[in-house]
């Protein structure tokens, strides 16, 4: 479980988080709304260390992440794809496995086995320069370079960035597998409200820094007010 | 006995083999610092010089060759790691002239202290190989056990970087700190010892080179031993490409056969001047090196 409260995020003036407190709960996906500036991927990098805090706290089961090193934070099992995907491009595909394999307690083999069962285009590439792959494809190694470290958590930002429909629902349809199979916390940052809204447990609507809705998904996805001031889901 | 093995052109060859795998091995060391830190390290040459002098201070205490050459590889994994921390990670991310003035400078202030403590003149080093070129018929061989020494000890060298970026756990956290420092760092990679180790190993090389140079008969330590190397070894690197360790020893290589084709055919004050125009006609055709792909090149 992360635990946010008060969170206040600054880049010299600007304020890009403003006392933003939510929980993601275990075994639940959270997702987190907005429009672009909204302070989603900066929530996301706060959480990992990759960004000091102003002021507040994070914590996971009990424990401060605030201050901590983002390798340090890694290791408690917080598994974070970044915006953009971050595959190592130079890197094959199991090479891009094995570095995020390498803080995982399991087996290697066994680790990438269950990896490419899960994702079996990615076996089928194992040899291959990650940039040749698409961007579903990058997207898939992604999140099985986070999920082979068996992480508690995953943060998630942006996973259907530039990928196509079906794509995108096949990407939606692995994360709620993921999180019904297991206890993996998952913090889902998305601009794609709809199809957020469609797998998430929770959802938390961030305008200009400041949370305007934290409610199950299925209440927030009913406000109309949020659809159509927030989330741009105009029918 | 097959005269050909005695002939100019081998004798050439085998000659310019032996300085081509020192100038390799400087520019593999430039490739290792650049490709993890991006800083060009123009004191790449004055650190190991340096950590050989303490090293070979033992001789005084009676101890041998090898105990000398292991202190050596010892204090050069101190002065590169302390390098790093100390002057260099500062440094980062800051305009690329700030690192090169610093390292200049630090070689100059390394040069200076060195000079003071030892003095500039040239000292032996009592290597255990004997620089007598072996006999074919009546005739010299181009090699000697001192010059197998030298090259075997840069294939070993070359072959343990090789092995460790390629097969090893340490070797794929070495190789993502470098292409993608934050990626590493959300899996758990600890980046920041691993571009101190990077330079550790750096140094290393540059302490077996500077041991090689040195070592040599008609050399001897001196506080700027690896000027002129490194002078070479950075036009290697620049043309093999400095994102590509390969490129940076096949360079190496290459511009030691020329320099001793140069040298025999030509003069030998002509070795530098052709060696620049290979630089500037490489660095014409090809910017980002021989070796290194395009999408490869930081800018």
């Amino acid at each position: 479980m992360i635990t946010i409260d008060d969170l206040t995020v600054s880049f010299g003036a600007v304020q890009a988080l403003r006392g933003v407190s939510f929980v993601a709960e275990t075994g639940r996906i959270t997702a987190v709304l907005g429009a672009n500036g909204a302070g989603k991927t900066t929530l996301l990098r706060t959480i990992s260390g990759l960004k000091e805090p102003k002021s507040g706290t994070i914590t996971m089961d009990e424990r401060s992440l605030v201050h901590k090193r983002t390798e340090d934070i890694a290791r408690l099992g917080i598994g974070h794809v970044p915006e953009g995907r971050g595959v190592i491009g130079e890197f094959t595909v199991e090479e891009n496995l094995r570095l995020g394999a390498m803080m995982a307690k399991v087996n290697l083999q066994q680790g990438l086995d269950e990896q490419y069962e899960q994702f079996p285009v990615l076996g089928e590439r194992r040899k291959q320069h990650a940039a040749k792959l698409s961007g579903g494809e990058r997207q898939m190694l992604a999140m099985a370079r986070a999920l082979i470290a068996k992480p508690s958590v995953l943060l998630l930002d942006e996973p259907s960035l530039g990928l196509a429909p079906l794509v995108t629902a096949q990407l939606m349809h692995t994360i709620h597998s993921l999180c019904e199979t297991s206890d993996l916390t998952v913090i889902l940052v998305e601009q794609n409200a709809s199809s957020a809204l469609r797998i998430a447990h929770h959802a938390v609507v961030l305008h200009v820094g400041k949370v305007v809705a934290n409610d199950a998904a299925s209440v927030v996805a009913a406000d109309e007010n949020l659809r159509q001031y927030y989330l741009g889901l105009v029918e | 006995m097959d005269p050909f093995l005695t002939s100019r052109i081998v004798t050439d060859v085998l000659g310019g083999l032996t300085n081509g795998v020192i100038f390799g091995m400087v520019a593999l060391s430039l490739v290792l610092i650049w490709r993890s830190t991006g800083v060009l390290n123009f004191a790449q040459g004055a650190m190991p010089m340096f950590a050989t002098y303490v090293g070979f201070a033992l001789l005084s205490y009676h101890f041998g060759y090898w105990a000398c050459v292991v202190a050596c590889v010892i204090v050069g994994l101190l002065i590169g790691g302390l390098t790093e921390r100390l002057l260099v990670r500062g440094l980062y991310g800051k305009p690329e002239i700030n690192p090169i003035v610093v390292m200049v400078g630090f070689l100059i202030v390394l040069e200076a202290v060195a000079a003071a403590i030892w003095s500039s003149f040239p000292r032996s080093l009592p290597t255990p190989f004997s620089f007598k070129d072996w006999q074919l018929a009546g005739k010299p061989l181009a090699l000697s056990p001192f010059t197998v020494y030298e090259i075997v000890t840069a294939l070993i060298v070359m072959t343990a970087v090789a092995v460790l970026f390629r097969f090893t756990k340490l070797g794929l956290q070495l190789r993502a700190s470098a292409v993608a420092p934050e990626v590493s760092r959300l899996l758990g990679v600890r980046v920041g010892r691993l571009l101190t180790l990077g330079w550790m190993l750096s140094t290393v090389v540059g302490v077996i080179t500077t041991i090689l140079v040195a070592s040599n008969l008609f050399q001897g330590l001196t506080p700027t031993v690896m000027d002129g190397i490194f002078a070479y070894g950075f036009i290697a690197a620049a043309i093999g490409g400095l994102e590509s360790p390969v490129g940076a020893i096949v360079a190496g290589v290459l511009l030691g056969i020329i320099n001793q084709f140069v040298t025999d055919y030509v003069n030998q004050n002509a070795v530098i001047i052709i060696a620049l125009v290979l630089l500037i006609v490489s660095l014409m055709i090809r910017p980002s090196g021989v070796f290194t792909k395009r999408s490869e090149r930081r800018v």
